[in-house]
């Protein structure tokens, strides 16, 4: 039927006409036109860094756009900072959350528009009442008296939905709502967008999973790189589409990879436990081994004890009881260096926290665990020649851009500071290769260089560790899977036999031993 | 002309925003200039002052000396300070490490006998090692028990003022009568040809050669020789050794560090060693060649807090340092001439100055927005 | 006997609340400015020219309120300094409260200098000018009541009615949640049309106010004048103490009982012919703090944006 016909009886109550946004030479919004309808759920579609998230900060009045103009409900407005977006009725829910961790859930609620009695004094009274009101009405249940750090990140983002409703959001903007939530939270999610838009709210959705958009989403934007790319119908396309339109040509949806009889055990953990920053065990009597020359993948949502396994292996945790080996050595409570002596070699979760040191240039960073041994230091005094040489070895060999050894880490893409973390990483020749979310934030051509690079080290027969809150990259890329739940592996399944629902279910508790 | 002021603006531009030289020297110029309208408004001639100045420091061999002497110790507390900033770490300690100092290099100069030779690097290690353990238990103290290091080496700077006025009240230390220690042994004396200077045939020849005369006035030591080597000892453990790699990796990001299995809290303990070493040498250089002793002291005497402003203006780079200590000894000396005839304005005009110039320096972004004021409507990234 | 011990508590009790009070109001200062998220170290020049102001306004005007107002006024001007620093320019917090540190000493003794004939001491206020003490004279001549309050000055009983309104306005009032929710997370008070930059400017400015009323505490009421050696390292002890507390009002007071408690007890136990030295007792404060710092397990609860400049980006 094509998008004009089915839009034209539905009532806008957005128009932004022609955004372009410029930050000095780069354009991160060019010429983008978008429409949002009453009662629908508009998806905004996009790798990362195209433009999704500057777009929507424009709506929002958090940038202001280089040209273009904004209508809402058919009268031209400018949106100069977050209150006036919120005057008009527009409510965001960020992909961070903006949440205040050591606040209750009432109080991030009211924050900004706060009932008070005399003297400015909070009325905490009616702010409690208020807030059960609204989430009564929605059914999104919340403890408001409980803290934000002590809620799970789908509870948060409830919180988020609640702030946006209790300052009477009418158009909803959720960027990137899934990313930390399970397949049936997921599911709960879409229930929750099919509830508000019955009530008439409008829904701007960001996304770049393709499956989501085509379970809840009515009309689709694309933007590629800043540009405008199409508007499309959602239920008169498919994943296959969106995608060759999002990327810009085909995508496999595949990873190439060989079947490959998996070696002897080399790595194995047991009855580990672990405890988190707050004293609460977070690992609890796992269980794991993994084979030479296989790719062990650990599914599960984020904060089921995945960070405190991995801090634990890596000897940046203390352990509370149990056993890690490796080559049929002990190595629990090791200390880092420890382990990175007895071949364990790590492709940390936050890269940019633990991975890289910032501040030092592309060459020192690749020496970060070896800066004390032949070449590269001789009797404590640095070798600059050697670490040069090194450094551009690893450059070429693994393609970072700028082919600069002396740039700053800083100065880099995620892409590159990425490659960098993996060329250091592979380079140590390590029996064991942990690698914790490591396509988090990156575009596709960096997201496949991962993959690929993954793969390679296990067709040398070394073991890989991935962990991944991306479902479809531990399907892809694994050769066994296992699912953590509460600190503990709920089912391990053969990769070829994994079905996303039973995983799913496995990942939400409900999975079988 | 237009063009060619947009011109300069961007020559300017670069020159200042590139947190170099460029942009401690404009911070410096406009620290002057604050000082300037200070001594301006409270009806002094502010060029006259400044030149007053200038000749207070150059026009003499003895002041350029004493300028010396007085950016000596600044030097080496700035190194202290600056160290543990390249190690993420801020030693607000250098003022008691420096106490510690020279209360050890007194005790090791007044109580041991030693041939010349061997007594002064003795005072001087026992000194360095002394302040070093001093300035490594806030190390400690952080890496055990996570105390901030701002906080103890806070309280460690009081207990090293009481714990100096303790020994100078001792029996056996205290110099009877005053309140002060006894002095050193000649053979910790550090001053370049002291005896020779008040020997009969020493007196005789400086009588005809003025210029030496005058010099040697001052108390002109080794000091500033000391200080420059260990500027650039620093700046060689920290840019080229594997240790120094550590502890900038620390400094920069612990978290990168500790997954890279180095040990941040021994890092921790060793910088803090390290820069309490450095500020304990300047206490010991102060007594072996300037003051031979310590007196009772009843508030701080500002080498460490000093030094805090010298590491910022040198933006923490080992060889910097050496230009803002003699940016601050020359101020410093310099001002104390401005107290006196034709200009009689307070000194303390001084502090403003520094005050002023370090107050710039936190502010890099101030001077990019003056300078890019007028292309604003283009947007910067 | 008892009451011996008894009257010589009382006494120590005095001393506490007199050396504690210059620390309580400075100490709270650093509360605000730290809860907004703006590290400020320059507490101790904040102070240095507060007590310069409270001392000099109070000797030339006379009356006390008026000087400790101004003194407030002075130390709200740096803290402005320091908010424009901080705030507008995105300086770095600790350089900047450095440089206030350094500006605040020079700027009070070349003023000094100026109006006293070039003395960096200011001329005594007579007592009648000085701070009122409220509870002079009430109570009967060597009770227990007239040892702890008698020589109490006014300002005694403002620090501690300050800490419970600031205590009430940081956790009570809408401002205060405001404050707290910039100083954790400017980002998403922005998001929230929050005005964070009002928000840090208001807390910094206050957080000089509050120390140049320690300042004022100092030398219009602990003494009657001002000299460069009056406040000597005591911002940065009220900054300890505030980090000791842990960033919150009621711990910084209690961070700084402790503290003057010691010195009480170190002034105390100062008047006896001990066999101890005197300089031994006087490090008592500073070794006690250390000793509990050390005992103080837990991890600090410094706000999470503290120190770190907001940047609303790129709003071209």
């Amino acid at each position: 039927m094509g998008y004009e016909n089915v839009t034209q009886s539905l009532t806008k109550v957005i128009e932004m006409k022609n955004i372009t946004k410029k930050f000095g030479d780069f354009v991160a919004n060019d010429s983008v036109n978008l429409d949002v309808f009453k009662g629908k759920v508009h998806a905004l579609l996009g790798e990362n860094g195209a433009g999704k998230s500057t777009l929507m900060n424009i709506l929002y009045g958090l940038y202001s756009p280089t040209s273009g103009e904004i209508l809402i409900n058919g009268k031209k407005v400018d949106i100069t900072n977050p209150n006036i977006a919120i005057e008009h009725g527009i409510g965001m829910v960020h992909q961070h959350f903006m949440l205040i961790k050591p606040f209750t859930v009432a109080q991030n609620i009211i924050l900004g528009r706060e009932p008070i009695s005399k003297l400015s004094v909070l009325n905490m009274k009616k702010a409690l009442k208020d807030v059960k009101e609204i989430s009564e009405r929605y059914g999104l249940y919340v403890d408001p008296n409980a803290k934000i750090e002590d809620i799970s990140v789908g509870m948060q983002q409830r919180v988020e939905i609640l702030k946006a409703l209790y300052r009477g959001a009418e158009i909803l903007i959720l960027d990137e709502p899934t990313a930390v939530l399970t397949p049936q939270e997921i599911i709960e999610l879409i229930q929750i967008i099919k509830n508000l838009t019955k009530e008439g709210k409008s829904i701007i959705l960001i996304s770049h999973k393709l499956k989501e958009i085509i379970d809840a989403a009515d009309f689709c934007l694309i933007i590629r790189r800043g540009k405008h790319i199409d508007t499309v119908v959602v239920s008169e396309t498919d994943e296959e589409g969106l995608a060759s339109k999002m990327v810009g040509r085909e995508v496999s949806f595949v990873v190439a990879k060989d079947h490959k009889e998996a070696g002897e055990e080399i790595f194995s953990i047991k009855d580990l436990i672990v405890k988190d920053n707050r004293d609460i065990i977070a690992v609890n009597k796992l269980n794991l081994s993994i084979k030479k020359g296989e790719i062990l993948g650990l599914a599960g949502i984020d904060g089921n004890g995945q960070t405190e396994l991995l801090e634990a292996i890596t000897g940046l945790r203390k352990v509370e009881s149990g056993k890690i080996m490796i080559n049929g050595e002990d190595i629990t409570n090791n200390t880092p260096f420890q382990v990175i002596s007895k071949k364990i070699s790590h492709i940390p979760e936050d890269r940019q926290k633990r991975g890289l040191v910032l501040e030092f240039d592309i060459s020192e960073n690749t020496i970060l665990e070896n800066y004390y041994k032949e070449p590269f230091a001789k009797k404590g005094i640095l070798q600059y020649n050697n670490i040069q040489v090194y450094a551009k070895e690893l450059i070429d060999k693994f393609d970072v851009r700028p082919r600069e050894e002396s740039k700053m880490a800083r100065t880099l893409s995620g892409g590159n500071q990425q490659k960098v973390i993996i060329a250091r990483e592979v380079s140590n020749n390590p029996d064991l290769l942990i690698a914790a979310q490591p396509t988090r934030g990156l575009d596709v051509g960096a997201i496949e260089f991962v993959h690929k690079s993954l793969i390679e080290q296990r067709n040398k027969n070394k073991a890989v560790f991935l962990i991944s809150f991306e479902l479809d990259e531990i399907m892809n890329v694994s050769d066994r899977i296992a699912v953590i739940y509460e600190g503990k592996i709920v089912g391990i399944v053969d990769a070829k036999d994994a079905e996303i629902e039973t995983l799913g279910l496995m990942m939400a508790g409900g999975g079988n031993k | 002309m237009k063009l060619k002021l947009k011109e300069l603006r961007k020559t300017l531009y670069i020159f200042a925003t590139e947190k170099t030289i460029g942009f401690t020297l404009i911070s410096i110029f406009l620290g002057l200039v604050v000082g300037a309208i200070f001594l301006a408004a409270a009806g002094f001639n502010p060029f006259q002052a400044y030149w007053v100045m200038l000749l207070g420091v150059f026009s003499k061999p003895s002041y350029i000396s004493y300028t010396i002497i007085r950016a000596t110790p600044l030097i080496l507390t700035g190194l202290s300070i600056a160290f543990a900033f390249k190690t993420g770490l801020f030693n607000i300690g250098a003022e008691g490490q420096f106490i510690i100092g020279s209360v050890a290099a007194t005790a090791a100069g007044y109580f041991l006998h030693l041939p010349l030779l061997i007594h002064i690097p003795v005072v001087i290690i026992s000194a360095v090692l002394a302040a070093g353990i001093w300035g490594g238990i806030a190390g400690y103290f952080k890496a055990k028990f996570g105390v901030h290091e701002v906080i103890s080496t806070i309280m460690l700077n009081w207990i090293a003022l009481y714990f100096q006025n303790f020994l100078i009240y001792t029996k056996g230390f205290q110099k009877p009568g005053g309140e002060t220690s006894y002095s050193i042994q000649p053979t910790a004396n550090m001053m370049i040809l002291k005896t020779w200077k008040q020997s009969e045939a020493g007196r005789e020849w400086l009588l005809q050669h003025p210029f030496w005369k005058d010099l040697l006035r001052t108390p002109m030591n080794w000091g500033f020789v000391i200080a420059i080597l260990m500027a650039i000892l620093v700046w060689f453990i920290l840019n080229k050794t594997a240790l120094g790699y550590r502890l900038r990796a620390v400094g920069f990001n612990k978290f990168a560090a500790e997954y890279g299995g180095i040990n941040v809290n021994k890092n921790m303990i060793i910088s803090m060693f390290i820069a309490g070493a450095l500020a304990g040498l300047a206490g010991a250089l102060q007594v072996v060649g300037v003051s031979h002793k310590v007196t009772l002291i009843a508030a701080m005497e500002g080498y460490g807090f000093d030094g805090i402003a010298v590491a910022l203006i040198a933006n923490s780079n080992a060889l910097g340092c050496i230009l803002a200590g003699l940016l601050f000894g020359a101020l410093k000396y310099g001002g104390t001439k401005i107290q006196m005839f034709p200009v009689k304005a307070p000194s303390e005009v001084i502090n403003i100055v520094i005050g002023s110039i370090v107050f710039f320096i936190s502010i890099p972004k101030l001077i990019k927005v003056i300078l890019t004021r007028k292309n604003k409507k283009e947007g910067t990234k | 006997m008892i009451e011996t011990i008894l009257s010589n508590i009382a006494l120590i009790i005095g001393t506490t609340l007199m050396y504690s009070t210059p620390l309580i109001y400075t100490s709270l200062g650093g509360v605000l400015s730290e809860n907004s998220g703006v590290i400020n170290i320059g507490l101790e020049g904040m102070m240095v020219i507060g007590a310069f102001a409270g001392a000099a306004i109070g000797y030339f005007v006379g009356d006390p309120w008026i000087a400790f107002i101004g003194a407030g006024i002075a130390g709200g001007l740096f803290g402005l300094l320091h908010a424009f620093a901080c705030v507008t320019f995105g300086a770095n917090q600790v350089v900047s409260g450095i440089a206030i540190n350094f500006l605040g000493a020079g700027i009070a003794l070349f003023l000094s200098r100026m109006f006293f004939e070039g003395a960096t001491m200011t001329k005594s206020i007579p007592l009648d000018n000085k701070m009122p003490r409220p509870l002079n004279g009430v109570f009967p001549d060597g009770s227990l009541l007239n040892i702890i309050f008698d020589n109490q000055y006014a300002t005694v009983y403002l620090a501690l009615l300050m800490v419970l309104i600031i205590w009430f306005f940081m956790y009570k009032t809408k401002y205060g949640l405001r404050l707290r929710s910039v100083g954790e997370h400017p980002t998403a008070a922005d998001t929230l049309g929050i005005n964070v930059m009002r928000i840090r400017y208001l807390a910094v400015i206050m957080s000089g106010v509050f120390a140049g009323f320690g300042g004022a505490a100092m030398s219009l009421a602990i003494v009657s004048n001002f000299r460069p050696t009056l406040v000597s390292g005591h911002g940065f002890i009220a900054l300890a103490a505030m980090i000791f507390g842990k960033w919150k009002p009621q711990g910084a007071l209690l961070a700084c009982l402790l503290f003057g408690g010691a010195q009480g007890l170190a002034v105390f136990l100062g008047q006896f012919d001990f066999e101890i030295s005197t300089q031994l007792i006087s490090m008592l404060p500073y070794v006690i703090t250390i000793v509990v710092l050390i005992g103080f397990v837990g991890k600090s609860a410094a706000p999470s944006a503290d120190g770190i400049p907001y940047e609303k980006e790129h709003k071209n």
